[in-house]
């Protein structure tokens, strides 16, 4: 690296187009298959249903014909809180999760977790999902596993890293071409590359030329639950009202920001 | 010193709190629990050097352009090729890919079903075997008995087949329908020759789309959901007309419900609207010079399709009618899309031939936005197959599906008709069948009727990579390799052109199975004679090489070879002749306008059941895969339940709460479900997903919900013969 570059911190974040998605489930599939996330015979309970990245689907509560659904991907929302203190974050007595603050990313250490699970109960996104048995690969599967993520055991919590991994390969391959930087296409999350709707968007939040930093100041973009200060990276953009109001609890008299 | 009773129990008190207060038991626990969770029955994947080679999948017609990553010689995933060609893409089944092909219910071997078991053979003695029950048929001369249900009609493998039989000596070749077939009619009804529609979504400014499921795996999902967004982008407008909120009706900008089965009559009467008050006009085409049987076709119309009729035919209000009229012929580039759901039910001729009208009068046709129409030229140019007097005898004999012929002029194929046939006649009118790329004991409608008949059947030969229902029925199994484990020609399209791909071998096939088009080389080969001789080539890759000539070269380079001359100009300019006929003798022998309506006595059957598609449940030859089915909701599935979505207030009037068991009855079976209450279905209406209630495969999906084939019956719909059962009546009680 050449000497005197600055390297500022990145905020990596996401901003999902609900008016996009489609509900198709292809970022599930991509995030399970990029990262080695177990498959039970029996997935239809979903408390104990490992998905990184969950899509929900949700409705406008009004009856037919006026009834409206929209689909919502929650990977984890990389919580900043104030000053890097996520919710799950500031619970954890093992430092197994933890906030990077030079790329805003929350981490898991799965070897460091011992499985208190204070972390799942202080996260309000139901993204942290808990191992209550080993993985099992049938015979022949274990050939997909992908080597730049390790398997997880029984007794950790695990949930969506934002690929971290692929940060890593994106800087390693920076560096063995002299290069300090790496472009916004060369650090991309498994489900973002693999939403055929291109409804999500990945990138450095601070960074001007990245698509996010505009596209998240869209008077129509909001983030979820959002007024518990949990400060999280990842914004969706929906133009239908009911939509941005379910992504928190208003009371009625209360209108949404936009 | 003495124990006595009251030491000893205060010894042993003793030594209880002593333990409770030291760290020991918690540090052996926490010790065992870190030592167990390190037993070795954790895979740690095996490093190797990372590697991505691109490739055309062919797990659905869409044919995408894809990427798959590799680990020295493993593959770990599938991705999207990120590249400029217009049909790089992916959906969630190309992302299961890999899944698929490490799948535990891969057939590994050839397999011999003998005294109901299954036993290991080889490729040889498989050939050999089914080569000498072959010359047996012949020398009885009854060649035509052979039968083969092919999943495609593309591309050189089914070619193979067909050229098989044909030299081989029989017409029974059929090809497993969907609603491209009934397209193609639509096109060489009025148009003259069967063209391809390709629908301009992503440059149209108001779609308006019949039940089509352009968010629910409809044509190449990946460029539908492409341009879907670019819609989104652009600020344009999508309309879906169609009974329940589907995925696609909830992103569309404009949900119009409609009474099922009426589509085609709204379509009708929007054509009349426009019609009478001249909007067409508007559209700057010259309208005589391009059309014909119009003014038969505007008394038509007129006659029965007034708005006040179609409103009270179809459930949509006068208003909503006229407004969407005026929307679609106001917009620049509007463009109406026919075909239900995803397609792989063809359909109704009429329905179809209705909404396409609209396209006619908004003059859309080639037009940017529009639909483009391709023709179907093929690339395989072979020389006719050699035929011996058997093979004349054989193939001059009348197909057993009766297609191109009589009532059923207008079909090349109707595998529908094949269970009647055989059920109808006492001894199997098929002695062997061969089936390759499909599963038609699930995919069919009426899955027990279909059962009965083919069991009739004394030899079944199958050519499937998995252990399905069709396979686990067969005699004989020469499994397929995987499409990432071969070469084959995959007809697609890029962008609004004809193209052709090139899947390639991503690794060496791991099992012992051989490729479908060396199978039907091989048993040509073992047969001699003149069946042979049609089939000079080496292996299959000496076809598909010797087929593709220089175009190889360039689907190396880039997958896909883009055919530029197979684009249809007719309407480009006026002084062509190709003319749009409203109404024409062959369109009047299918009797225009009848549209199918639901079986079942509505006495008896007081609901209507409809299927529908999801991305997330794959429904034909190729089955969900374990992520697939992970991403499935649990108000889909629950443990093996399957759920039934119902209006709430219907479900009130059938005593049914959320999530409360129930008997669905049909005319066709009967089935133990769950309800699922939802807002976003008509009253009266019930709607399951097709794709689950599988026998077959591995445990991640056998025995989760109900095959909604079991429960619905098929419709020959009169104008084509092809199935058009969009649903049946049914009855739920709650148990």
């Amino acid at each position: 690296m050449s000497k005197g570059s600055k390297h500022k911190d990145k905020k990596f974040g996401m901003v999902i187009d609900l008016d996009k998605c489609t509900g198709c489930g292809a970022c599930m599939v991509a995030c399970m298959s990029e990262n080695n996330v177990p498959f039970k015979e029996n997935e239809s309970n979903k408390l104990d249903s490992i998905t990184w990245m969950r899509v929900y689907k949700l409705e406008n509560g009004k009856s037919f014909p006026d009834a409206d659904i929209c689909f919502l991907p929650r990977p984890c929302m990389h919580c900043e809180g104030d000053h890097g203190h996520a919710p799950c974050v500031s619970v954890c007595p093992a430092i197994a999760t933890d906030y990077d603050h030079k790329t805003g990313i929350v981490s898991q250490i799965y070897t460091r977790c011992f499985g208190c699970r204070y972390c799942m109960a202080a996260c309000p996104y139901h993204a942290r999902y808990f191992n209550w048995w080993d993985p099992v690969w049938p015979e022949g599967m274990e050939k997909l596993l992908n080597p730049n993520v390790s398997p997880r055991m029984r007794g950790v919590v695990e949930k969506c890293s934002f690929c971290h991994h692929r940060y890593q390969l994106a800087l390693d391959k920076a560096y063995a071409d002299g290069r300090d930087k790496i472009e916004e296409d060369e650090y991309q999350t498994a489900c973002t590359q693999a939403c055929p709707a291109n409804a999500i968007i990945f990138g450095d939040l601070d960074n001007k030329k990245h698509a996010v930093y505009s596209l998240k100041k869209n008077p129509n973009t909001f983030r979820l639950l959002e007024r518990l200060g949990t400060n999280p990276k990842v914004y969706y953009h929906s133009s239908r009202e009911w939509v941005r109001r379910a992504g928190d609890n208003y009371l009625k008299h209360e209108t949404t920001k936009a | 010193m003495k124990i006595d009773r009251r030491s000893f129990l205060s010894l042993g008190a003793g030594a209880t709190a002593g333990l409770a207060f030291s760290p020991l038991p918690w540090k052996l626990m926490d010790d065992s629990s870190i030592w167990t969770q390190n037993w070795p029955w954790v895979p740690v994947p095996t490093d190797g050097e990372a590697s991505y080679v691109d490739t055309v999948c062919s797990l659905c017609p869409g044919g995408c352009g894809i990427t798959i990553r590799k680990i020295d010689d493993r593959v770990v995933k599938a991705e999207k090729k990120d590249s400029d060609n217009a049909n790089s893409g992916i959906c969630i089944l190309g992302l299961s890919s890999p899944q698929l092909l490490y799948s535990p219910s891969r057939i590994k071997t050839p397999l011999k079903k003998i005294e109901g078991k299954w036993v290991k053979i080889s490729v040889k003695e498989a050939v050999a075997e089914i080569a000498e029950k072959l010359k047996d048929l012949r020398k009885d001369k009854l060649s035509h008995t052979l039968a083969c249900i092919s999943g495609s009609s593309s591309g050189t493998v089914p070619a193979l087949f067909e050229r098989f039989l044909k030299a081989y000596g029989s017409p029974n070749f059929i090809t497993v329908p969907s609603v491209k077939d009934v397209y193609k009619l639509v096109f060489s009804l009025s148009l003259g020759s069967p063209y391809v529609p390709v629908f301009d979504i992503a440059n149209s400014d108001f779609v308006v789309s019949f039940g089509t499921g352009l968010l629910d795996g409809w044509g190449n999902p990946a460029q539908a959901f492409k341009a879907h967004s670019i819609l989104k982008d652009n600020k344009k407008k999508l309309i879906q007309i169609e009974a329940r909120l589907s995925n696609t009706a909830a992103k569309a900008d404009k949900w119009i419900p409609i009474k099922p089965g009426t589509e085609g009559v709204l379509a009708l009467g929007m054509a009349n609207i426009i019609i009478e008050k001249r909007l067409y006009l508007n559209k700057n085409i010259l309208f005589d010079s391009v059309t014909e049987g119009f003014e038969e076709f505007k008394a038509l119309v007129a006659k029965d399709y007034s708005v006040k009729a179609v409103a009270e035919i179809t459930g949509v209000k006068q208003e909503d009618i006229t407004a969407l009229v005026e929307d679609f012929m106001k917009a620049q580039s509007p463009v109406a899309l026919f075909g239900r759901g995803e397609g792989t039910i063809p359909g109704s001729l009429h329905e179809m031939m209705a909404v396409n009208f609209l396209n006619a009068l908004a003059g859309n046709f080639n037009k940017a936005g529009g639909v483009h129409l391709l023709s179907d030229n093929s690339y395989i140019n072979w020389t006719e197959p050699i035929l011996d007097d058997t093979a004349y005898y054989g193939i001059n004999k009348k197909r057993l599906d009766g297609a191109g012929d009589g009532k059923y002029f207008l079909a090349k194929h109707l595998l529908n008709r094949l269970p009647e046939v055989l059920n109808s006649s006492e001894t199997s009118p098929i002695n062997m069948l061969f089936v390759t790329d499909s599963n038609p004991f699930y995919t069919m409608a009426d899955t027990k009727l279909v059962r009965e008949a083919f069991e009739k059947i004394p030899f079944i030969v199958s050519f499937s990579s998995y252990m399905d229902e069709t396979a686990s029925m067969a005699d004989i199994i020469l499994p397929n390799h995987f499409f990432l484990e071969r070469y084959q020609d995959v007809v697609a399209t890029c962008g609004l052109k004809p193209a052709v791909g090139l899947s390639k071998p991503v690794v060496n096939p791991i099992f012992d199975t051989i490729h479908s088009g060396d199978a039907v080389i091989f048993i040509a080969k073992a047969l001699g004679g003149t069946i042979a001789e049609s089939f000079a080539w080496d292996d299959y890759k000496a076809c598909l090489d010797e087929t593709l000539e220089a175009k190889k070269d360039i689907m190396d380079k880039e997958l896909f070879w883009v055919d530029e001359s197979g684009v249809f100009n007719a309407f480009a300019d006026a002084e062509s002749s190709g003319k749009f006929e409203f109404i024409n003798d062959k369109i009047r022998q299918t009797k225009p306008y009848t549209f199918v309506e639901a079986e079942g006595e509505k006495k008896q059957y007081p609901l209507t059941l409809i299927r529908f598609d999801s991305m997330r449940i794959a429904s034909g030859y190729t089955a969900n895969s374990p992520f697939m089915t992970k991403t499935v909701a649990d108000t889909v599935i629950k443990e093996n339940d399957i759920f039934v979505e119902i209006n709430p207030k219907t479900a009130a009037e059938y005593n049914l709460t959320d999530g409360s068991k129930a008997l669905l009855t049909t005319p066709k079976g009967k089935a133990q479900v769950r309800v699922h209450l939802y807002e976003g279905i008509m009253q009266g209406i019930i709607s399951m997903p097709s794709g689950l209630g599988h026998s077959g495969y591995d445990n991640y999906l056998a025995g989760k919900g109900i095959n909604i084939n079991e429960l619905i019956g098929q419709i020959e719909d009169p104008a084509s013969g092809f199935d058009a059962a969009w649903g049946i009546r049914a009855v739920l009680v709650r148990v």
